[in-house]
Parts: structure tokens; C-alpha cells; sequence
């Protein structure tokens, strides 16, 4: 793609000219991982907005709302603890069933709904990022923001489930916003790359469900990461949603060992995943409005 | 004293034709780069189109300028690239000052939202910072004359309520530059003049804006200089006076060179308006039906068993629908060739009408109906675009249940 370079002579003329007025410079595309942090920042009251707009709408659009939320990760925990806990009576590190479940699929429900619609914020929100400006990172951000409004509520029913069964959170509890925000990133990381992609291919949808399902079998949700071999942990740490939930459980209740090898592994991985998926998202952000 | 405020220089945007319905599954990429590791993924066989071509030019404080020319000319992708929309494929601009872009009425409305709460988001999406629309909440409700229903969710509103309402948004955007698509060709005509006078305040208070408007008394009425943009070119830029008048001669007439190869012609289209409903813009539609349309037809030879064809194009030549009749007997003189339609569903935009004519030897005459049918409708479509579809339908739904 051809490519003007910028023209030095004139940017500072005209700034001076006008000094307190926005000066914005139009050009082609180009790569790197340029992200104008100080233009999302401009930008993060509509970004609010976004947020606000998606679980005003998502409440008001269910009947039972909010109780929907809640049976959710009750029903699936009545699931596990019946299939996985007492016919297939798969280790639970000491844990009740029904904690050791809960404990796992509210973090495990948040990734999961939240990756879908960061995944599909892009092409819902086609005929606005065709018809204004704003900086495109905003929506996939907004769409795992706007997740953390349903975790929350689980969250609440989660701490009362797991003092019902005697369970007192001890200090570790203080850790769990940490595998909160690892959460947040490996949401925001792969769905950056599938939100860009499912703008410009058609069929990225399909794998959606696919790529979760598949996912869920490959995080300790079912059953705990101790099950699997020592020297293959490092392995299935890559995993990130492998150290977001082993760590949850840990700090929410501590039982079982603090993952380390695992948690390692979970972090690096997430850090390539959001580094390379901005880069993508940026580099796809041109065209997105062309092909979507 | 006047000073640049937007300077672009060589613009130019190419686009792959076709890019948006043949290869859009990652699945055909995949298995093309699976076929061909190297070409799938720098793939430049494609086939490329300039929308835009070269184009520079300098707008002055508080200059209000308007830009015309037929579908798929490049205008709106100027106002897109102007508007960071799109990126160019080649060129620069410079920008000075906050940019607000209106090119569609009601951007991201919701229709389970209230009034109240799209007015809040779609200034927000718009431009407006929270508290600034706060301060001119008031005046945006009564500028819509909605203050009983701004706590309605604004899928109870008529066509007509919705329209004030995210217009009056719009009109109070006030950035330093106001880049406006067609949007005032949308509601009844005496809101339209409110929002006429709305945009000429705003453009009294010296900001600057660039208009984009198939109606060209608007353009008229609004702008000092005018840029003709034909072929992804500036065929003309100058007083709008001098623009409009060679721009409309050139569409009413059909161009120079098909004129000359139209000498001694059988028979040519020459003209079209809507008959009926009787409006006061004979190129627009307001309405989803019923509507009759009428092409004047020029016969200069007698012709028998003609067939005449009619076809309907959108904006991105999507063909609409489209109709022949047979054995049609012309005689010399101009005829009126009226269709009636009981219902014509479209979509807001502009569209093309593209009317032929045969007779034994083949085609007699082939004309791409100017100026473009303009609909001027609400979408009564689903609030999520992957769910938009062709026909604009207005629907209601109503339940019942029987029991036992």
C-alpha cells in the first residue's frame, strides 16, 4: 500500500495558529502498535455510555433479568456437582462440590459470555462505526466491561454460597481482584483477534461455540488442575483461563495449592495475547469500516 | 480573518470490488492458504476500484461548502475519509478543530431505550461530552417537540417523533466542523425547515461545514462554494451559483457524448419524476407506497413490438428488483411510460432506476435515470444491523390466544 509520509513543514504552522484547538492528521493505514492511549482517554465518556448502553438493554430485554444472572451459574453448578461430583466423583481439593463448582463457573461464565460478545460487538455495531468516529478499541473494551456487571452479581451470590457451607474467605481473598483482571485481559486479548475477524469473515461466528466448548474441557472447571501430570502443568498454564480459576478458587477459599507454575504460564500467555491482538485489531481497525 | 481548517492534499481511496460478499469467509482464505501459502495472503490479484481520486482541497473558517454528484461518485467516501471514518489509500489531510459527522439520522439509537436515554447516547456517540448534553437536554427536547414522550422507549414513537428527536440531537452538536450526508432529506418538511434554519444559525456562528445533498436548492440555500465531484474527481469546485447550474445541466440533459451518439436515435429516455403522490421534491419518495412513477420517453421512428425494461439499483448496485414488458407499440412523439406501485418497501438512501428499451434489432436505448430516486423514510428494521435486510417493511404485531 502506497504511503505519503508526513510533511514536517506544516503541522507546526498550522499548531500555532491554532493553539487550543485539536489538530487531527489524516493518513493511510500503517502498522506498529500505535494506540493513541491519550484518544481513548478523550474518548472514555463514550465508552461509559457503551457500557451503560449494554446492560441497560440486556436488562431490560429479559423478562427475568437479573434472576437469570443468578440461576445460570446455580443451574450449571447443580449440573457439575450431580455428573462430575457424585457419579463421576472427580477429586475436588477438599471442596464441597457445589463451592468447588460455583467457585470455578462464575469466573469460567464471565470469560465465556463476555468473549461471545466481544466477539460480535463489531459487526452489531456496523452501521455506527460506518456512519461516526470514535476510536474502534473502545467497543471490544466496552463489551468485557459490561460482563463484569453479571460477575459482580454472581460474585455476591457466590461469597453467601460459600459461607453457607462454613467456608470463611481468608486472607488470599485479597489476591482475587488480581486473577479478576486476568480474566478481564484474556477476554480482551482473544477477543480482540476473533472481534477483528469475525468484521472482515463471515464465519468466524460459527466457530464461537466450538472454540468455548473446547475451552471450558481445557480449564481446571470440571475438575482441578492437580489432575494433571506435574511436569505438564507449565503446558496447560498456557492456558490462561487455567491459572484465572485455579487462582480463583485459591483465593476465594484457600484450598488447594497456590498456583505458581500454572499462574506463570497464564500470565506471560495473556500478555502476548492482548499485545498481539491490539497490534491485529489496529492493524484490521482501517478496514473494518470497508468490510463490515 | 479566515484560516485553513481543513487542507487535504492527493486523497485518494481504493477499494477491492467485491471484497464485501465473495471472499468473506475465513474458511475460502484458509483453504487458500493452505492451496498456495505465499499468494493467499498477499493476494493483490484482487480487483481494485478508485472511489476517490487525487482529490485536494482547502476549506476556510466558517465557509460552508457543498458537495455534489451522482451515486457512487466518491463524495460520501470523501466525507468519510474527511471524517476518519475510512482511511485513505493514498494522500494526507489535515484537520483543525473538533469534528462532528452526521451521516445518518439517529446513529445508534436503540429502540428499547427511552427518549430520554437515546438522546444522552446518541449525542454521546455523536461527539457530546455527558454534561454538555445535560446543559442542552431541555432545549434538544423542545427543539423535538417530545416533551410528553422523552421517557418512552422510543420503539412506541411514530416515524415522524423519532426523526425530531435524533435530529434535534444532531442540530445541537456543535463542533468547529460539521460534516452533514443527506440526513436533512429525512421527516416532514416543516421540521425540515426548523433544522434548514437550525444549520443556518450554526453556519451564521462561523462553523464550518461541508454538506453533502442530492437536493440541489439546499445546497443553494446553504453554501457559499460547491465541489462537483464526478469519477472519484473534482470535475468543478466554485461559487455554487456557477457548480449547481453546469452540474444540473449536465444530469438533466443526459452528457455530451451520449447525446451525439444518441443522433438519430429510434427512441431515448429523457426524463422521470414520481407523479403521485405529488410532493414537492419530484425525485423523493416519503413514504413505502403506493406510488406512481412516469419516464418520459422521446420516440423519433415509429416502433412495434418493443420490449421495455425496468430495473432498480441501490446505492451499492445491488439490483432491487427489476421488470420487462413485451410488445409495446410506439409512436413518434413523447409518451409517458407509468408505473404503479401499490407498495414500494425501500430502505432509506438513494437508488437508481435503470430503464431500457428493445425492439427487434436489439437495444434501442439504455438510460441510468438522473437525478436518483431518494427514499426518505425511516428504517423500520431491527435495532441490530447484521439483521437489516432489503425491504423496509412497517409491521406491527399483535397476540392473541385461544383457550383450550
Amino acid at each position: 500500500m502506497s504511503s505519503v509520509t508526513s510533511n514536517p513543514a506544516i503541522t507546526p504552522r498550522v499548531s500555532q495558529q491554532h493553539t487550543s484547538i485539536p489538530t487531527v492528521r489524516i493518513e493511510p493505514m500503517r502498522g506498529g502498535l500505535n494506540l493513541r492511549l491519550g484518544e481513548l482517554w478523550r474518548y472514555r465518556e463514550l465508552l461509559y455510555f457503551f457500557v451503560w448502553r449494554d446492560v441497560k438493554v440486556r436488562y431490560k430485554q429479559t423478562a427475568i433479568g437479573v434472576l437469570w444472572v443468578i440461576l445460570q451459574p446455580l443451574l450449571s453448578m447443580l449440573v457439575f456437582t450431580l455428573f462430575f461430583g457424585r457419579l463421576a466423583k472427580l477429586p475436588s481439593q477438599g471442596l464441597p462440590y457445589p463451592v468447588f463448582y460455583f467457585a470455578a463457573l462464575v469466573p469460567w461464565l464471565y470469560f465465556s459470555m463476555a468473549l461471545v460478545s466481544v466477539t460480535n460487538i463489531m459487526v452489531e455495531n456496523q452501521r455506527v462505526i460506518t456512519k461516526v468516529y470514535f476510536p474502534r478499541l473502545i467497543l471490544p473494551v466496552s463489551a468485557a466491561i459490561s460482563g463484569l456487571v453479571d460477575f459482580a452479581i454472581g460474585f455476591v451470590v457466590l461469597i453467601i454460597f460459600t459461607m453457607s457451607y462454613g467456608i470463611r474467605p481468608g486472607p488470599t481473598v485479597l489476591l482475587l481482584p488480581l486473577f479478576l483482571v486476568l480474566a478481564f485481559l484474556t477476554v480482551l486479548g482473544i477477543g480482540l483477534w476473533l472481534s477483528a475477524l469475525n468484521a472482515l469473515y463471515r464465519d468466524v461466528r460459527y466457530l464461537i461455540p466450538f472454540i468455548v466448548q473446547f475451552w471450558m474441557l481445557a480449564s481446571p472447571v470440571a475438575y482441578p488442575s492437580s489432575m494433571v501430570p506435574e511436569r505438564y502443568r507449565w503446558l496447560y498454564g498456557l492456558n490462561p483461563m487455567a491459572g484465572v480459576i485455579d487462582g480463583f478458587r485459591w483465593a476465594l477459599t484457600g484450598h488447594g495449592q497456590a498456583p505458581s507454575t500454572v499462574l506463570i504460564a497464564s500470565t506471560a500467555m495473556v500478555a502476548v495475547a492482548v499485545l498481539g491482538g491490539l497490534a491485529f485489531f489496529n492493524r484490521m481497525e482501517g478496514s473494518i469500516a470497508d468490510r463490515v | 480573518m479566515s484560516a485553513t481548517v481543513i487542507h487535504a492534499a492527493g486523497l485518494s481511496k481504493r477499494y477491492v470490488r467485491g471484497a464485501t460478499n465473495s471472499s468473506g469467509l475465513l474458511r475460502d482464505k484458509l483453504t487458500r492458504a493452505l492451496r498456495a501459502p505465499l499468494k493467499a495472503w498477499s493476494g493483490n490479484k484482487q480487483e481494485t476500484f478508485w472511489a476517490l481520486k487525487d482529490v485536494s482541497l482547502q476549506v476556510q473558517e466558517g465557509e460552508v461548502l457543498g458537495l455534489i454528484g451522482r451515486n457512487g461518485s466518491g463524495k460520501t467516501t470523501l466525507l468519510k475519509i474527511l471524517s476518519r471514518i475510512t482511511r485513505p489509500s493514498s494522500g494526507w489531510a489535515e484537520i483543525h478543530g473538533r469534528v462532528g459527522s452526521l451521516l445518518e439520522v439517529g446513529t445508534g439509537f436503540h429502540p428499547e431505550l427511552t427518549g430520554r436515554e437515546n438522546a444522552y447516547l446518541s449525542g454521546a456517540i455523536l461527539g457530546m461530552g455527558k454534561r454538555e448534553i445535560t446543559r442542552k437536554f431541555d432545549e434538544i427536547v423542545s427543539f423535538a417537540e417530545l416533551e410528553k414522550f422523552i421517557d418512552t422507549p422510543v420503539k412506541h414513537y411514530s416515524s415522524g417523533m423519532y426523526v425530531r428527536l435524533a435530529f434535534a440531537v444532531a442540530a445541537h452538536l456543535e463542533p468547529e466542523i460539521l460534516l452533514v450526508d443527506e440526513v436533512l432529506a429525512v421527516g416532514d418538511i416543516k421540521f425540515q425547515k426548523k433544522c434548514l434554519g437550525k444549520m443556518g444559525d450554526v453556519a451564521r456562528g462561523g462553523r464550518t461545514i461541508i454538506l453533502v445533498s442530492h437536493q440541489l436548492n439546499q445546497i443553494r440555500r446553504l453554501c457559499h462554494r460547491t465541489i462537483w465531484v464526478d469519477g472519484g474527481v473534482l470535475r468543478q469546485t466554485g461559487a455554487t451559483a456557477e457548480v449547481v447550474h453546469s452540474y444540473e445541466s449536465a444530469m438533466s440533459s443526459r452528457s455530451e457524448e451520449s447525446r451525439t451518439a444518441q443522433q438519430g436515435v429510434k427512441a431515448r429516455f429523457v426524463s422521470w419524476q414520481i407523479a403521485e403522490p405529488v410532493g414537492n421534491q419530484p425525485h423523493r419518495l416519503d413514504s413505502v407506497g403506493p406510488a406512481e412513477v412516469s419516464f418520459q420517453l422521446e420516440v423519433n421512428s415509429p416502433i412495434g413490438r418493443a420490449h421495455q425494461g425496468i430495473a432498480l439499483f441501490d446505492m451499492e448496485r445491488r439490483l432491487m428488483w427489476a421488470y420487462s414488458n413485451d410488445d409495446l407499440t410506439l409512436e413518434v412523439g413523447v409518451h409517458d411510460l407509468r408505473y404503479k406501485f401499490p407498495f414500494l418497501p425501500l430502505c432509506p438512501g438513494s437508488y437508481t432506476w435503470q430503464m431500457s428499451l428493445w425492439d427487434e434489432t436489439g437495444n434501442v436505448d439504455m438510460w441510468e435515470a438522473l437525478p436518483e430516486l431518494q427514499v426518505a423514510i425511516p428504517n423500520y428494521q431491527h435495532a441490530r444491523d447484521e439483521w437489516n435486510g432489503f425491504l423496509n417493511l412497517p409491521s406491527t404485531l399483535s397476540v392473541s390466544s385461544r383457550k383450550g
